[in-house]
């Protein structure tokens, strides 16, 4: 039975002033932070005004692996300052405490990257700072560089971590791989690549350190505020209570305001702590496409083996990810490139072996999908491959190979969603055409059309969430019948300044606008978990949720009553962190898009002519929002798949600037045509579940197979550009 | 240095800086008008749009000097319009505003759009904003907020 399925209110609008939250949460109102966006009055960190504010500069490695022999610095005129490690103090460490503390707040004596911070510069005029930057001559002693996977792998130059490179290693196995090729009568094989992504946000990195109240406060434009007062702390050495980091409105993220502002808050905070001055550093866009993380590259072989019913009986992946010169979040990007490896299929004899390596490249990071779309690509391609070589509809063998419930994952654990992808491929069908386009797409010379299914783990992998975020939340019955609500996850785009109320309101009886949710404060709120790993609304909105209960049972006692509740894992999960074993992910989110492509044979152009998408996201708790999302998603994620080159070259990205890092226009792809269905899921807010990385996921293998059967040749990469296709009818 | 003036959402200001400086600093830093936002300074992503005589620019393109004699308008100088409050509204109503940080460029696209042309279609609109560049939103919904704008600002444009 098809859980409701209901269009978006794509025609039309609603006026939601006043409006209670009834039963159906998914009923669209206007953002609260809409107006004052759109009218320019929201402040970003680089609207703030600080008194005696000083502007810092990084001085970065502009050698891909080297010794310093030497730093030769001009005079520094009074007021400015040359920072480096040596201004830690002696009970901090020159180490950077993300998920791995490889990372160095300060280069010494070597440099491991291009961009890697040696220095910070600083003083009162941002001019006189680049003078002084520019004046900075660093002798280096080059050494070898790695930077591809070969490179890695066979440690060229010497390993640039341990002694083999290779940051961390898992196999993965369900049944038995190796006898079951045995019994195979067909063995297809393909090797997918994906390239670095940059995050583009609009608003750029951008943090002020401050000294106030005789202690460091970091403003910062970011999605974690606790792991920035984390890393700040650590490195200072001081206890975790003496740092603030208060959050500001984020002008987009995508996971790269997860991890990274720590790499600038940690220079930052050892600087504001010698001069005891407000200190700005707030990247130039050129900085910022140059010098901040990106996407992993990936490398991911498949062997399939089938049998005489055209069966997959068996499956054999080997997984590289490119983790650059520090390991940072590395291994868990790796993980989830490997939970996902097999998509969404049942596989009985199934093998994944994932290495994350190490190279002499910017270190790699968080970015919406955190390794699943790496993943999922080459899953997604391989299957159409395999369809391709048996002459077999590349959907109808997909979806004979569905993973049902019950079924076994590939972490040798029960499916326990309910996986409705048969009624949402029905959907779709009917949404775009499908089937008919596919036959009709055949033999026309210019016209192809692809499809793609994937699903996304909401939370942290396996009982992270338990075992290592214990996130907590926190209400409070305010004046005027409002209640505060206090959670550590931002608002960075995605809506939660909105959904969070919504789901709070509905609990109480209140309004959306009645409850208060700033921006969040590392001094006011509790620790709720990052913003990350489509966690907010499916872990924090549920622990919302229930927190809201409990206040609504104590309201009577008055104003100033508080609530609080604290993650538990849900019953029954079980999971082996060492070995990746048990139930990787509470739930899933679910998708499918379509893809419909017209290509130019005079200038192998691509023009995308429709774009249909379903999601399963448990419940919408804002429909319009999660339309957002949709349409954010994919249009980001086709720019992933299409004209978003990001080229290294001897450890340098090609791509400075906006006009060289290109991505999509509102005249580049046509409208997202969106629906979700319905599939409450019991330990999410009103049913929802995860859904900000889920709506990345499946464009990109969509449109890389609507261009192969436009042009009638496989894709075995992304970005698929012009210059690609070229190659391949040449 | 030198003085330079021009009208800033309907009043004069005099401006004492080097001519070269970029309208969007002088904007930002001297007027306080930090509705412009720096997305690029190159050109590229239309955040630091203003009108200037009426026409869409990107302001960190502009040097003060050629601003001179000119009328200029940002986000601040619309905003509490009736034009203003009508594309601030429908884009609410739509959902186009995600992140935000694109919106006030957007509102100035859209304000220069509907001047010249009050009704546009799905391809009008696509075309007149894609001087700027949203990376959340995916367009969609900002195109529908154009439209709703355009819908029920009939007469203001
Ligand atoms: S900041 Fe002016 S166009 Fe981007
Ligand atoms: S809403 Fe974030 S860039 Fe447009």
């Amino acid at each position: 039975m098809v859980g409701a399925i209901h269009e978006l209110p794509i025609k039309g609008w609603i006026d939601t002033k006043g409006v209670k939250m009834g039963a159906r949460i998914s009923i669209p109102v206007r953002r609260i932070d809409a107006k004052e966006k759109a009218g320019g009055w929201t402040k970003y960190i680089g609207d703030y005004q600080f008194k005696n504010l000083q502007h810092g500069r990084f001085l970065r490695s502009e050698r891909a692996r080297a010794k310093i022999i030497e730093i030769k610095k001009p005079d520094f005129p009074e007021g400015y300052y040359y920072i480096d490690a040596s201004d830690i103090p002696s009970s901090g460490k020159n180490n950077i405490q993300m998920i791995k503390d490889d990372w160095r707040v300060f280069a010494v004596s070597d440099v491991k990257y291009i961009g890697e911070t040696i220095a910070v510069i600083l003083g009162p005029d941002k001019q006189k700072v680049l003078d002084l930057l520019n004046r900075i001559e660093v002798i280096y002693e080059d050494l070898v560089p790695a930077f591809t996977f070969d490179d890695a792998l066979s440690c060229k130059g010497g390993a640039v971590y341990g002694d083999n490179n290779i940051f961390s290693e898992y196999l993965l196995n369900v049944g038995n791989v190796d006898n079951a090729f045995k019994d195979a009568v067909k063995i297809v094989e393909g090797k997918y690549e994906t390239g670095f992504q940059e995050h583009l946000y609009m608003e750029t990195q951008g943090l002020v350190g401050a000294w106030e109240d005789e202690k460091i406060t970091i403003y910062a434009s970011s999605q974690c505020p606790f792991y920035i007062r984390k890393s700040v702390a650590v490195t200072l050495g001081v206890p975790v209570e003496d740092i603030r980091v208060r959050q500001t409105t984020t002008g987009g993220a995508f996971g790269g305001k997860e991890h990274f502002p720590d790499v600038i808050a940690t220079p930052l905070a050892v600087a504001v702590n010698k001069v005891k001055k407000p200190v700005a550093m707030i990247y130039d866009r050129i900085e910022d496409i140059s010098f901040t993380s990106k996407r992993h590259p990936s490398k991911i072989t498949i062997k399939t083996g089938l049998d005489k019913s055209n069966n997959i009986i068996a499956m054999d992946i080997d997984t590289l990810v490119n983790g650059g010169a520090y390991e940072s979040s590395t291994t868990i990007v790796l993980q989830r490139a490997i939970l996902h490896g097999i998509g969404v299929y049942n596989i009985p004899n199934a093998r994944i072996r994932g290495r994350a390596v190490a190279t002499n490249t910017f270190p790699s990071d968080a970015y919406r999908g955190f390794g699943a779309p790496q993943g999922l690509f080459a899953i997604e391609m391989h299957m159409s491959h395999v369809a391709d070589e048996l002459g077999l509809d590349s959907s109808d063998f997909r979806r004979k190979h569905f993973i049902k419930t019950n079924d076994i994952t590939i972490t040798n654990a029960k499916m326990h969603d309910d996986v409705k992808l048969p009624e949402m491929f029905e959907k779709i069908d009917e949404m775009s055409d499908y089937s008919s386009k596919v036959k009709e797409f055949a033999n026309d010379p210019v016209k192809g059309i692809g499809i793609a299914f994937v699903n996304h783990g909401g939370g942290f992998t396996g009982n992270g969430e338990q075992a290592i975020i214990k996130g907590v939340v926190k209400m409070k019955r305010l004046e005027g019948g409002k209640a505060g609500l206090y959670v550590s996850v931002v608002e960075m785009g995605q809506g939660l300044q909105t959904t969070m109320r919504k789901i709070a309101a509905k609990e109480l009886g209140l309004d959306y606008e009645d409850i208060v949710y700033d921006n969040p404060d590392t001094d006011i709120v509790p620790d709720s978990g990052p913003t990350c790993a489509s966690r907010s609304i499916m872990v924090v909105g549920f622990l919302v949720q229930e927190c809201a209960k409990k206040l609504k049972a104590k309201w009577n006692e008055g104003v100033g009553v508080e609530a609080e509740d604290v993650y538990k894992h849900p019953d029954g999960l079980v999971w082996e962190q060492e070995t990746l074993q048990g139930d990787a992910y509470p739930s899933y989110g679910w998708g499918i898009n379509v893809i419909e492509v017209e290509f130019d044979p005079v200038t192998y152009e691509v023009k995308t002519t429709g774009i249909w998408a379903v999601w399963d996201i448990g419940v919408a708790i804002d429909e319009t929002i999660m339309q957002g999302q949709s349409s954010g998603g994919v249009i980001q994620a086709l720019g992933y798949a299409s004209i978003e080159k990001c080229e290294l070259k001897n450890g340098t990205f090609m791509q400075h600037t906006m006009a060289d890092y290109t991505i999509p226009t509102s005249l580049d792809f046509p409208k997202v045509e969106t629906c979700f269905i319905d599939n409450p899921y019991k330990y999410g807010p009103s049913g929802a579940k995860g859904a900000g990385e889920l709506v990345f996921d499946a464009a990109p293998p969509a449109y890389a197979e609507a261009v192969q059967n436009a042009i009638g040749k496989r894709i075995y990469d992304i970005p698929v550009t012009p210059e690609m296709i070229m190659e391949a009818l040449k | 240095m030198k003085e330079i003036k021009f009208i800033l959402n309907g009043k004069e200001v005099s401006v004492k800086a080097d001519p070269l400086k970029r309208l969007l600093d002088v904007l930002r830093e001297d007027e306080k008008m930090t509705g412009v936002k720096e997305g690029c300074g190159e050109g590229e992503c239309g955040a630091c749009a203003v009108l200037k005589d009426g026409v869409l620019v990107n302001s960190c393109m502009i040097p003060l000097g050629a601003a001179e004699g000119s009328e200029i308008v940002t986000p601040e100088g619309i905003r509490e319009t009736d034009k203003g409050k009508c594309i601030i509204d429908a884009f609410g109503d739509a959902g186009a505003v995600q992140c935000g940080f694109c919106t006030p460029g957007m509102m100035m696209a859209t304000e220069a759009l509907l001047t010249i042309n009050n009704k546009p279609d799905e391809s009008e609109i696509r075309e007149a904003l894609s001087g700027n560049l949203c990376r959340c939103t995916g367009y969609d919904l900002i195109v529908k907020g154009v439209q709703i704008a355009s819908e029920r600002g009939k007469d203001l444009w």
